[in-house]
């Protein structure tokens, strides 16, 4: 089965959003698709929320703290919606 | 005139804080403003709100240790509980959303450990209310930059083999982690070994305990 | 939050205060009943900044979301939460005598 990658995208919008400071800009590989769930940053504001792709997404921790990462191998997981997502091919 | 000592007790036995002689705060005069006028409105009734604090009162880890108990002592539902987490655990007469749980195994070569950067989230149907420390900024900052730091302070040293994986509930999904089954437990009927499954290692900061 | 510099775990964990029980059965309750979301819950306390994370405890920021949700819901006014709470605060000076209307 062949990993599929995505990239964070670097927004720093004002608001309410879902996705980690930290994560945004960074690389990880699709661990599993979730499924169909409303947008939170419409349902935070009472909006007419349209449902998006939800997706686990895992970061190494050398891909989020560089050189800070204390064992680097070390992975985080985190749920992502997919606007956030932008695919890229893996060299 | 004497204090009415059924304030003073929970449903489930354990003492609330003796709030009830404390100045009132704002914030206590805005809880029971608000709740008294919602009751007045007809948003609520006093009934369900008491029925509410005493199934929160109910809700314990002991829930979660059942499941981590079932799973150590059948493979077949530990398949089903890692492939769909809410509909193994509704088998047990938990209540899950659908697709809502993720179960995280820890294996010699991998342990797991939950946080939600983002606020507190936590699987309250299987676990109860969490604890302090787990909504406080020090493990929410920390655990997803120095987990193995973090697991250090709770007690808890990994070999290197072992990868540490950090799940940040970010979005609709609430995270179990299924500690490894400790060693001696052989033949141990179910409820010994849920006996053995504390709070904090379903969440990925301890291991379950060992037998005595 | 994740990643920002902090202190050591602090392990202590305090008795949950009824009123603090109460707070979190009005949000589970409202939010159930279609009142907000959790995503308003959210919103409302991210809105609250950095301050209120430092000089609030968890469920005074709690109610205080709850609150902004349910004005932003319709469910009753600025004005009669405003007459209740002095209605409340009248009766005398603990929350025990305080509270004896709700349940």
């Amino acid at each position: 089965m062949t990993k599929k990658f995505v990239r964070v995208k670097d927004w720093f919008p004002p608001g309410h959003v879902r996705t980690p400071y930290f994560l945004r800009g960074k690389i990880g590989m699709i661990e599993r698709q979730l499924g169909a769930f409303e947008n939170p940053e419409q349902r935070a504001y009472r909006q007419k929320a349209d449902k998006l792709q939800l997706l686990r997404v895992r970061f190494t921790m050398a891909e989020i703290w560089g050189k800070n990462a204390e064992t680097p191998t070390d992975t985080l997981d985190a749920e992502i919606y997919e606007h956030w997502l932008e695919p890229i091919n893996a060299t | 005139m004497p204090h009415d000592d059924n304030d003073h007790f929970s449903p489930s036995g354990h003492p609330y804080q003796p709030d009830q002689d404390h100045p009132l705060t704002k914030w206590q005069a805005m809880e029971i403003a608000m709740r008294e006028l919602m009751v007045e409105k007809g948003i609520l009734t006093r009934k369900e709100i008491t029925e509410t604090v005493e199934a929160m009162d109910s809700r314990s880890p002991a829930d979660g240790a059942k499941v981590v108990a079932r799973a150590w002592s059948d493979s077949n539902y530990k398949a089903r509980l890692l492939a769909d987490g809410s509909a193994a655990i509704n088998e047990m007469g938990f209540h899950a959303d659908a697709m809502k749980l993720v179960v995280l195994e820890n294996t010699p070569t991998e342990h797991n450990v939950v946080v939600c950067t983002l606020c507190s989230c936590y699987p309250r149907n299987l676990l109860g209310l969490p604890p302090d420390w787990y909504k406080q900024r020090a493990y929410r900052s920390r655990v997803v930059k120095n987990p193995r730091a973090v697991l250090f302070e709770f007690g808890l040293i990994l070999p290197v083999k072992t990868q540490v994986r950090v799940h940040d509930s970010t979005a609709d999904m609430r995270y179990l982690v299924l500690p490894t089954r400790p060693t001696g437990t052989d033949g141990m009927n179910e409820t010994a070994l849920a006996a053995l499954v504390n709070r904090d290692s379903m969440i990925g900061v301890a291991q379950a305990s060992d037998p005595k | 939050m994740g990643g920002q510099a902090a202190d050591k775990i602090d392990l202590t964990q305090h008795n949950f205060a009824l009123w603090e029980k109460r707070v979190d059965a009005l949000l589970v309750l409202t939010s159930g009943k279609g009142y907000f979301t959790v995503d308003g819950l959210r919103r409302v306390l991210e809105d609250m900044g950095e301050e209120a994370f430092e000089t609030m405890t968890y469920y005074e920021r709690w109610i205080q979301s709850v609150n902004q949700n349910m004005l932003e819901a319709g469910a009753y006014s600025l004005e009669e939460l405003s007459n209740k709470i002095a209605e409340v605060t009248a009766r005398g000076e603990t929350y025990g005598e305080c509270s004896g209307g709700g349940e």
